[in-house]
């Protein structure tokens, strides 16, 4: 084999496997941090957008027709049994606050529609509920596990703290607070 | 003759396939089904969400669904990613024809290498050697037809 080619194709061969490990760096620095990486540094990052199935009714919702409403993003799935305590706080937080204009909108991910509109029977639940089988959007936030829960303020960004697990009425309040004087 | 042979071998080679597809079990979908939370296949996880979805594996095989209907049903709710193998179209296609092409290029190149490897180890005097004196030359030919008759 001639050297020049020989060098060639070492060199090619240096670049594949730097370009993997670059790759690999690239995916483990970013992997999982999502929007809530930027709200933990104190920042507002824009929600993430998604455009999603209604599991309580028919149609779509995008939380882009939302925008001007304080929203609170809850993350749910009907397996998950923190979701089940915190659901009628939720309920409650969302017929109190919507005459001000705070809509809660529920994502069930990871999971069946049919479990997911059962839950929605048995809790009574009456505030929008999307669906997001693939989990699509939870990385998008950040999301790691559920419940988990977001506030989106009336021009569309995240603010306040990102609550892990199941949230509690005073911390649902305070975060409804923060983000109607955002 | 080979015909029918190689009919037989395909038939007894295409005969548990179309079983398992008309009557899947659920051991087999766990090893080709993902949890959506944990990332691995059914069979090495406990989530909930796992056991939620071997639930609906076993009521569906007892209601008689084939393993394609199963999958495509679980595909519905959970996407794609649901499934183990990626699928065999579309950009998941690459994921199927990459590793052939991959050990195509590989193999030709072995080729061509040990090809080259074994001409030069073949003739090692011919190449690069000063041309023979044409006088020289003429001597062999004569010495060598001498030895021929």
């Amino acid at each position: 084999m001639p050297a020049r080619l020989k060098i060639g194709l070492q060199a090619l061969s240096v670049a594949v496997v730097a370009g993997l490990l670059a790759l690999l760096v690239w995916k483990v620095v970013h992997q999982g941090k999502g929007a809530a990486g930027e709200l933990a540094k104190g920042k507002t990052p824009p929600a993430p957008h998604f455009d999603l199935a209604r599991i309580d009714t028919s149609g779509k919702l995008s939380l882009a027709s939302l925008r001007g409403k304080v929203v609170v993003l809850n993350f749910w799935a009907s397996w998950c049994a923190p979701c089940k305590s915190e659901a009628p706080r939720l309920e409650a937080a969302w017929k109190r606050y919507r005459s001000q204009g705070v809509v809660v909108v529920g994502v069930d991910a990871q999971d069946f529609t049919g479990d997911a509109r059962r839950f929605i029977r048995k809790h009574g639940l009456t505030y929008p509920n999307v669906h997001d089988g693939p989990g699509n959007v939870l990385p998008k936030y950040g999301v790691t596990g559920f419940p988990e829960t977001y506030f989106v303020d009336r021009r569309g960004r995240l603010v306040g703290e990102r609550v892990e697990g199941e949230i509690s009425s005073e911390r649902l309040v305070s975060g409804i607070k923060q983000a109607l004087e955002s | 003759m080979r015909l029918l042979a190689a009919l037989a071998l395909a038939l007894v080679l295409a005969a548990p396939a179309a079983a398992s597809e008309r009557h899947p079990t659920l051991g087999e979908l766990e090893g080709e089904v993902m949890c959506p939370t944990c990332k691995t296949t059914l069979d090495q996880s406990t989530a909930p969400i796992a056991d939620r979805i071997r639930q609906f594996i076993s009521a569906r095989i007892a209601a008689g669904d084939t393993k394609s209907e199963i999958k495509r049903k679980l595909v519905t709710q959970f996407g794609p990613a649901v499934l183990a193998e990626p699928s065999k179209h579309g950009f998941n296609l690459l994921a199927w024809v990459l590793p052939l092409v991959a050990a195509g290029i590989a193999a030709v190149v072995v080729g061509v290498l040990a090809w080259r490897w074994s001409r030069g180890r073949g003739s090692p005097a011919v190449a690069g050697g000063p041309p023979l004196d044409p006088e020289l030359e003429r001597r062999v030919d004569e010495e060598l037809a001498r030895f021929d008759g």
